[in-house]
């Protein structure tokens, strides 16, 4: 098991954003949380990232409780956020964001190269635009760009947060075919969205997030077929 | 209004608003650099820049042992004197900068507390700063020894050209240089952007933000001490108050130039200078700050974030 979260509860000031959430994150899966707008799903990231203080349960990763750990040195354990809106720097260079990904790995000088091989690999247009300005990036790119960064931490799980968010359909099966190729090279994932259809197509796993609480948990095929699921979350006329 | 010395004296006034203006731009530094990463004006800057007066006299007073009438240096000692007395006020300023972060904000910040509780607390160490060098001077100015003769270059159209006044010129370009390259380059300096940029971003990329805070105000600490030792060489004098003209001077030239911006401070500065120099010299110095504050007002109505709008951070690369 590489991330369990037990009985997890959140506050924002005296709100209960979490409400004793359970999730498992199982080596080598695509993870899905969905749910609508103010479900939890990015406090629940946040949390595991440790930009959000915990107010009971507990967060395992590989094993060892990282509850205590501050949010700077989960990145070295191996767990790299992509933040909702990519979160890049937008005065850095393409180049320089993504060597801001690496910024406390040890070994940085030695795999710096073969990270951006892989990452250029990955996503080529963020080869050609490596000297331009992160802020000048269409969204689209911004999110290569913030995916390609958290890469460059070689991270063992990686946190997505709404990838498909004011993207072009184009761009979001683009996206979502790069998640899977990033999982296919041993990376797991855990992915929050609000484009179920995507998501549960792309997971192994998912749960479904309900202010604060988990109210469904099952295979994401299964989801994709479930008619409540279908109703509230892919639209009725979909199929 | 006397207009004719705009081209009479105009050299000399270029000349000397440069070397105020510099002093200014590094003072400035202390409050832009802090601004950039903590969006938190860093009121007790002014006496650091105070303090860096007084580590620079008791260096040469009671460290080096010079005396107000001790015969000036010359060659390879008074290099040496100097650049002692330069690095050791730079580094007393550097560890009162950090001190003060430590004190006055980081527990402030780890609980959470707003700017306003951080801003009152800036202004109380500020303060107790100035008043215990009050009690410890007794209110008395003190005169530093005149280590440095200060023989001229020569004269440019009446500007003249003293190794003083080129110090004041000289060294802040330089410390301004390594300082832009430091940012922009370095690993530890595109951390300071990144966390200008944004914090929680910055965090995500395994940057310890305490760290970067502390790294900050080092900096801004260093270029204030190097500004208070260039300030008592050129006046030979300093008093327990002498950072409080100076720190509104800095502020303003920090928001002259666009606050949290590195190249702000530095344009920002000089323009303060020029103006000072400048409505003195036209329109006595009594207009000084009449003029100097109206100024401000103006290019803060058309221009909000200052000259250079956008921090430097965030644009340049």
């Amino acid at each position: 098991m590489r991330l369990e979260i037990k009985d997890l509860r959140v506050h924002y000031g005296k709100i209960e954003a979490i409400k004793g959430v359970s999730v498992v994150v199982n080596e080598g899966e695509i993870v899905t949380l969905i749910g609508a707008n103010g479900a939890g799903k990015t406090t629940i990231l946040k949390t595991i990232s440790g930009l959000r203080p915990v107010s009971s349960g507990s967060i395992n990763f590989d094993g060892q409780d990282i509850n205590k750990i501050p949010a700077h040195e989960r990145v070295d354990l191996g767990i790299s956020q992509v933040p909702e809106g990519r979160g890049i720097f937008p005065g850095m260079t393409v180049l320089e964001n993504l060597e801001m990904g690496k910024f406390n790995r040890k070994d940085r000088k030695n795999e710096m190269d073969e990270d951006l091989d892989r990452v250029y690999t990955l996503f080529p247009r963020l080869k050609e635009r490596a000297s331009q300005a992160g802020g000048t990036l269409s969204g689209g790119e911004q999110q290569m760009l913030a995916m390609g960064r958290a890469l460059m931490a070689r991270p063992k799980v990686l946190l997505l947060d709404e990838p498909s968010m004011g993207l072009a359909p184009q761009m979001i099966a683009n996206i979502f075919r790069i998640i899977t190729e990033i999982n296919k090279q041993g990376v797991t994932i855990l992915l929050v969205e609000q484009n179920a259809q995507q998501a549960l197509q792309r997971a192994h796993r998912a749960y479904i997030l309900e202010t604060g609480n988990v109210t469904k948990e099952a295979a994401a095929a299964d989801l994709l077929n479930d008619p409540a699921v279908r109703e509230a979350y892919l639209g009725t006329g979909a199929h | 209004m006397n207009f004719s010395v705009i081209t009479t004296q105009f050299w000399s006034l270029v000349l000397q608003g440069l070397a105020l203006g510099l002093i200014y731009a590094l003072v400035s530094l202390g409050y832009t650099m802090v601004y950039g990463v903590l969006r938190l004006i860093n009121f007790a800057n002014s006496e650091v820049f105070m303090i860096g007066t007084f580590a620079t006299l008791y260096l040469e007073v009671h460290v080096l042992g010079y005396a107000t009438n001790s015969p000036s240096l010359h060659g390879a000692k008074l290099i040496w004197t100097l650049f002692l007395v330069f690095v050791g006020a730079m580094i007393a300023c550097a560890l009162i900068a950090m001190l003060v972060e430590l004190v006055a904000y980081r527990r402030l910040r780890a609980r959470g507390a707003n700017r306003l509780a951080s801003l009152i607390s800036a202004i109380g160490v500020s303060i107790a700063l100035l008043e215990g060098m009050r009690i410890i001077t007794i209110s008395r100015p003190m005169t530093t020894p005149r280590l440095l003769d200060k023989w001229s270059f020569g004269q440019f159209h009446g500007a003249n050209f003293r190794i003083d006044t080129m110090m004041a010129i000289v060294v802040p370009i330089i410390i301004f240089v390594v300082l832009d390259r430091f940012v922009t380059k370095s690993r530890l300096g595109k951390s300071i952007r990144a966390v200008s940029m944004s914090e929680e971003n910055s965090k995500l990329m395994g940057i310890n933000i305490n760290r970067v805070i502390t790294l900050t105000f080092c900096i801004g600490g260093l270029t204030t001490g190097a500004a208070a030792f260039i300030y008592t060489t050129v006046y030979e004098n300093t008093v327990f108050n002498v950072g409080f003209n100076m720190g509104i001077a800095a502020f303003t030239a920090a928001v002259l130039g666009g606050i949290g911006n590195l190249r702000g401070a530095f344009y920002g500065g000089i323009a303060l200078g020029m103006l000072e120099q400048f409505a003195s010299a036209m329109l006595g110095s009594q207009w000084k700050a009449v003029t100097v504050f109206t100024v401000l007002v103006v290019v803060l109505l058309f221009k909000p974030n200052g000259l250079f709008g956008e921090a430097v951070q965030q644009t340049r690369t």
